[in-house]
């Protein structure tokens, strides 16, 4: 949604919203209420692509050709950076992912360099632009456009040679760490496995979703899947708790764009509580399950 | 069977990155390998010694100063490396991709090629997918379990909230490489004596017919994020309730604004000099 909202920025464009789910039926109203001028609703013979991202990847590309897109917007979460990068490739077409802003009039966008150090400026001079929107950095708005059905059938031979086997479904449940609202992360200080359990029931009261650091991951305390930071996921939540965490400048590019950022920190001189807007000085171990009691459901008014 | 594993030279995670306007920005701190490309580079070195018989190629799009992270992957083991020797820090994706397309396929055909999953400098996030367009090869990417058997690779890629798809794919095939994968090596001395023998053919950009006119992606200027500054600290103890459960003011000896804490923490627990008790939970809460 965010994507339609930040197409609805362009002052000239017309928007079209992708569909490849034939019986996605349920997602026409929200397209709609966030701004879809039309709605493709693409067909192909091959009942379902879901195995197939190249397959998925060639009907966007030649939705883009037949309808004549300048631009395709999506989220760059990993999926979204999978699909995008694809379709780019398959087309030639120039392609940026992790955009935090677009600026359609000049043809530039903005996106981080340098793990999160510097922010680069760029320009797009060729068409059509692909990209990919850090997820959460826009805040998707409600703008009812009619939501006109076009139904486009691609019939498409659907190369095999990569298939998805499996999807597997890792341990730790809840929403998903790249876009959620609000992060709570453990550090190395968290100390096992065992004892992420303290912010996993944070995170289940405040709808968050767990992360951590590396030094976490490589201790075994978190799966890879949770670590936040250069090698790790990027997160731009508006909410970010970091506890135990130091604040290295690895951990700090994959979280640098939240936009309210809190420490935790039992050491008055942790570097993390020179770069962050609110620190708690304070045991983890105490803070934590503190802020899971004020803020669950039996809190006291 | 030939492995060709792409590999950049970027400055150290930790440098200070300092623009110098434009797109200029002060290249004298601590350049390494990618970060990624070590996880890369390792599984080439593996499949070779599990008997595979491979002959493990680095290849590096950028400036001259690149040669020195070509010498750390020969080090660690691989049999030898080509640099494409450009003029600019900065060159487009679409255009290294192009460049790192034509140096490969000049030099031999690939049984299979290995990246990181993103560069830490440019964070382009799109290497893979375009040398998996130009050389006609299935892709996968964010990989963080890999298999090979009788001309085909079973990868894992980690997707959103710690799910991984399993992926089969033919061979000739991309494959970016992520944290996880495996541990890779660091060089010992006698593996870096070794390396300065071997072969390191460097191949000027013009030589490979791409003189950009105009690239698609243009960067235009880099600027520097301020940092947040430091944060509004509060002391306090946790928790500390009077018999009609509301919370009480914990002494508190925090510095910076008064009037931040109150918009944050208002109905936690927590509670500033001000000493109020509060009682409206915060915006964020659920
Ligand atoms: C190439 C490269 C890539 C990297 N990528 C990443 C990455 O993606 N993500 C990442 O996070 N790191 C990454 N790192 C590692 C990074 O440099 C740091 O080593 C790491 O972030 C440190 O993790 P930490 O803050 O959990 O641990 P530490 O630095 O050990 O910090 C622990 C903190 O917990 C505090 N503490 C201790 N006990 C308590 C308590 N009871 N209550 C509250 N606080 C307590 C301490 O004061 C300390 O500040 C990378 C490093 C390199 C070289
Ligand atoms: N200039 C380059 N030279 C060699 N390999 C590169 C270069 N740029 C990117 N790559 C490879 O492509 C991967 C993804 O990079 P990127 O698409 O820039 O994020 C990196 O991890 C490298 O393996």
């Amino acid at each position: 949604m965010g994507a339609l909202t930040a197409a609805r920025q362009d002052p000239k464009g017309e928007v079209y919203a992708l569909l490849p789910e034939p019986n996605a039926e349920a997602c026409h109203e929200v397209l709609r209420q966030y701004g879809a001028d039309r709605i493709v609703v693409i067909q192909t013979p091959e009942a379902d692509l879901s195995p197939f991202p190249e397959g998925q990847a060639a009907v966007l590309a030649a939705a883009i050709d037949r309808f004549q897109l300048d631009a395709l917007l999506g989220a760059s979460g990993e999926a979204g950076r999978d699909l995008l990068a694809r379709i780019a490739s398959i087309i030639g077409a120039p392609l940026i992912l992790d955009c935090l802003d677009i600026d359609f009039p000049s043809g530039t966008v903005r996106k981080s360099h340098f793990s999160g150090k510097t922010t680069a400026t760029l320009r797009l001079n060729s068409r059509p632009w692909i990209l990919g929107l850090r997820p959460n950095i826009i805040t998707e708005q409600i703008d009812p456009r009619p939501g006109d059905i076009v139904v486009y059938e691609i019939p498409l031979h659907v190369s095999k040679r990569l298939v998805i086997r499996e999807v597997k479904q890792g341990s730790s449940g809840g929403p998903d760490v790249s876009e959620a609202e609000i992060v709570i992360s453990g550090g190395r200080a968290v100390g096992s496995a065992e004892n992420f359990r303290i912010l996993k029931e944070c995170a289940s009261v405040l709808g968050a979703a767990v992360g951590a650091s590396r030094a976490a991951v490589d201790a075994g305390f978190a799966s890879h899947a949770l670590q936040i930071g250069q090698t790790g996921k990027t997160v731009s939540p508006r909410l970010y708790i970091a506890c135990g965490i130091s604040g290295s400048v690895q951990h700090f590019a994959g979280m640098k764009t939240a936009k309210v950022i809190v420490a935790v920190n039992n050491d008055p001189d942790a570097p993390i509580f020179q770069k962050c807007d609110y620190g708690l000085l304070g045991d983890l171990f105490e803070v934590v399950p503190a802020l899971t009691r004020a803020l669950g459901p039996g809190r006291s008014k | 069977m030939r492995i060709y594993v792409c590999i950049k030279h970027v400055p150290d995670t930790a440098a200070n990155i300092r623009p110098l306007g434009g797109t200029a920005f002060d290249e004298t701190v601590k350049f390494i390998m990618n970060p990624y490309d070590e996880y890369a580079l390792e599984q080439a070195l593996r499949i070779r010694e599990n008997g595979a018989g491979a002959e493990v190629v680095a290849v590096t799009v950028g400036k001259e100063v690149a040669v020195s992270t070509l010498r750390t992957a020969l080090a660690m083991g691989a049999d030898r490396a080509i640099l494409v020797k450009t003029d600019a820090y900065f060159t487009d994706s679409a255009e290294t991709g192009c460049l790192l397309h034509s140096a490969i396929s000049r030099d031999g055909s690939p049984d299979l090629i290995l990246t990181g999953r993103q560069s830490v400098d440019t964070e382009g996030m799109q290497i893979p997918y375009r040398l998996g367009a130009l050389f006609d090869m299935p892709v996968a990417a964010n990989v963080v379990a890999f298999s090979m058997d009788e001309g085909r690779v079973i990868v894992e890629r980690e997707i959103e909230g710690d799910v991984r798809e399993v992926i089969e794919m033919t061979m000739p095939c991309v494959v970016g490489a992520a944290k996880g994968l495996n541990q890779p090596r660091s060089p010992t001395l006698p593996d870096m004596m070794k390396a300065k023998k071997k072969e390191i053919r460097v191949i000027p950009q013009a030589d490979l017919g791409f003189l950009a006119p105009v690239p698609a992606v243009e960067l235009l200027g880099l600027q520097t994020v301020p940092d947040r500054g430091r944060g509004s600290i509060l002391v306090g103890e946790p928790e500390r309730k009077n018999g009609a459960g509301a919370s009480v003011p914990a002494p508190e000896r925090g510095q910076g604004s008064i009037v931040e804490k109150e918009r944050l923490w208002r109905g936690s627990a927590f509670s500033s000099r001000r000493g109020k008790a509060r009682s409206k939970k915060p915006a964020w809460a659920p």
